[in-house]
């Protein structure tokens, strides 16, 4: 900061503090009804402190699931979200690495071509194509599977053109170094140019992740079997009972539930990440 | 060990452009070769085709004996240091320097063996577990120099390894490069584009110039006797003054344009009598001579005190070409004043003033090379 006043600190944190209050509280909020009473949350006032029904209402959610909503336990519902997100991290990490590589460093016919069809698809959203897609996958027979829950998302314009551009920023000596040094092109990629991705597959990794789990539409249109259920739209079912109130109390546990996976990955790669997108040292 | 040959090599890139018209020479086995020139000249595509990095359009490059156009860089035996040193970032230095070798399924004794020898050599021993980015610029140019090293290569190349240094630092290591030269006693090809560099280093110079070898000669043939005005102008610093004279009537003295002759040495040229050529003098080599027997007269415009050294600027007489005379540090000059100068007659040199070729004086009746 330029200047350095006493109160200009103050205003700083204070708008700060109100800020995460502002985010915080829904989740707060969201957390206090996960461990009450279904009665508690349909009286007037809202409990704003924790109630004493936090272990039941895990236990059933975890265990059990809800009746109305198909009864599958959140349980499968996490595994399967998590396989799906996975699934869909690793193979678009995998592949637009692989892609990135033979577009920067091999030089082949219609090379740039290639390169811009996959760029175009960047215009493409997963609503826009998902009539065609979940015909190919139902011809396929892949709805409800975790193949059909993931191999559609892994294709990534956007992972490619990241790695791309990165690789671009990678001195040509250092390819030349390794060709001198007797390094064939799966050497080089996998001795000088995946540890120097380091960073930017761990950020990737955590951008995709929240991608994968945060699926909403596509596993509602593909999973039929509750077995295949993932927790996202998993949420959505518990709202929308029929022919009963929806069970506020555990949909909130649910909630809270799946917001515990990305806030862990997030966690847990937080460094590598913010070295990922901050890193100019090469 | 093994001498490098080049045979008429030349080098076009897609789109037509032309970038070595053709060279030939032959590096013998053990010689330490500075290829000189500005940017551009095509001095570091000649040696990334010796490398293998870049194609040979036409002609041939020998390694050894061996055509090794289309041999992988990887195995003909080479090792480079690169401008930037590209030193693997995520690697430890002792990694950098054994990576080529595990490539090679060198057995590990023998990698520790070689590391630790090239560590030694290069005082790096302390630094074997840092990573580049822990290292000074002059140690990471030692490290590159060791990955070099430890591959035990029949022709060491160096891609202006020292022009990232600070001045000081690249001193020391062209005085380093050159004894581990001597140590090795492997053949070298060193671009470069700091004529310091080359003169110090080179046993063999090549001056290059927009794709053509200028000259090519030890560092004191291509000094005495650049082969045309661009070799002239670019090697000797400052640089060469250049005059536009004209050879006398007998051929044996030359006509200033600012009145005035210099006689020439060891005979003349008859044959090219009353012919426009370009003279060029170095400023090291025009002496102040006592008043009245001085051949030339500069008038003084501008002095440039170096410590040890004092460049003075000015002009002949009449003559707008700028002049410039190197003296002992010490000299009584100041601007305005006018300095009788005096040149041997073996320190003259003659150019066509077409074409810029040098015009051999040492005998008359030779043919302009």
């Amino acid at each position: 900061m330029v200047e350095n006043r006493r109160y200009l600190t103050y205003v700083a944190h204070a708008t700060l503090i109100l800020g995460i209050v502002i985010v915080a509280f829904p989740i707060w909020v969201t957390f206090v009804a996960s461990t009450h009473e279904p009665q508690d949350l349909l009286t007037s006032p809202v409990p704003i402190w924790p109630g004493g029904a936090f272990l039941e209402n895990y236990r059933q959610v975890l265990g059990v699931g809800l009746e109305a909503a198909g009864g599958v336990p959140v349980g499968t519902m996490m595994f399967n979200s998590l396989v799906m997100a996975l699934a869909i991290t690793i193979g678009k990490i995998a592949i637009s690495i692989i892609a990135a590589y033979a577009i920067v460093y091999f030089d082949f016919p219609f090379r740039m071509t290639a390169f811009w069809l996959i760029f175009v698809t960047l215009m493409l959203p997963v609503e826009v194509r998902i009539l065609p897609t979940f015909k190919v996958v139902a011809d396929l027979g892949m709805l409800n599977s975790y193949v059909g829950l993931s191999v559609p998302l892994i294709a990534s314009a956007t992972a490619t053109f990241l790695f791309r551009q990165f690789f671009l920023t990678v001195p040509d000596e250092l390819m030349e170094a390794a060709r001198i040094d007797g390094a064939g092109p799966i050497k080089f990629f996998r001795d000088v140019l995946l540890p120097l991705s380091r960073t930017n597959i761990a950020a990737l990794f955590v951008i995709l992740f929240i991608f994968g789990w945060n699926q909403y539409l596509w596993p509602l249109l593909i999973t039929t079997d509750e077995s295949f259920y993932t927790i996202v739209m998993g949420i959505q079912r518990m709202v929308t009972v029929a022919d009963a109130e929806p069970q506020w109390h555990l949909v909130m546990a649910t909630t809270m539930l799946a917001m515990l996976p990305p806030v862990v990955v997030v966690i847990c790669m937080q460094q590598l990440f913010v070295k990922g997108l901050v890193e100019v040292e090469k | 060990m093994a001498d490098v040959q080049l045979r008429g090599v030349k080098k076009d890139y897609p789109g037509g452009f032309r970038a070595i018209h053709g060279i030939d020479m032959h590096i013998g086995d053990g010689e330490f070769i500075v290829i000189v020139g500005p940017s551009g000249c095509g001095k570091s595509t000649l040696m990334r085709m010796v490398a293998g990095l870049e194609r040979v359009t036409e002609g041939d490059i020998l390694i050894g004996e061996r055509v090794v156009n289309e041999v992988e860089p990887a195995d003909r035996n080479i090792a480079m240091v690169f401008q930037n040193y590209a030193l693997y970032p995520h690697m430890t230095v002792f990694d950098n320097m054994a990576y080529g070798l595990r490539n090679r399924r060198t057995p590990k004794a023998e990698i520790e063996k070689r590391v630790a020898a090239a560590a030694e050599i290069l005082e790096l021993q302390g630094l074997l577990d840092r990573r580049p980015r822990q290292l000074s610029g002059g140690q990471r140019q030692r490290v590159a120099m060791g990955r070099a090293i430890v591959r035990e290569p029949s022709v060491f190349l160096f891609d202006e390894p020292l022009s990232n240094l600070d001045a000081k630092l690249r001193v020391q290591m062209r005085l380093e490069i050159r004894k581990l030269h001597q140590a090795l006693g492997v053949t070298s090809i060193y671009v470069t584009h700091d004529q310091v560099e080359a003169m110090t280093l080179a046993d063999r110079l090549v001056v290059m110039n927009a794709g053509i070898a200028e000259q090519i000669g030890t560092p004191m043939q291509v000094y005495r006797q650049p082969a045309t005005t661009y070799v002239a102008g670019f090697i000797g610093s400052p640089a060469m003054n250049f005059i536009a004279a004209r050879l006398g009537p007998d051929g044996a003295d030359i006509e200033l344009p600012a009145g005035g002759r210099l006689p020439m040495s060891n005979g003349a040229l008859a044959s090219q009598a009353g012919r426009e050529v370009t003279l060029g003098i170095r400023p090291e080599h025009l002496t102040v001579s006592g008043a009245g027997d001085g051949v030339v007269s500069l008038n003084v415009e501008l002095i440039e005190q170096l410590g040890a050294d004092l460049l003075v600027h000015g002009h002949f007489g009449g003559d707008r070409t700028d002049i410039t005379l190197r003296l002992a540090g010490a000299t009584p000059v100041s601007a305005g004043d006018v300095l009788p100068l005096g040149v041997a007659p073996e320190s003259l040199h003659l150019f066509d003033r077409e074409n810029g070729r040098r015009l051999e004086t040492a005998a008359p009746s030779d043919v302009p090379m």
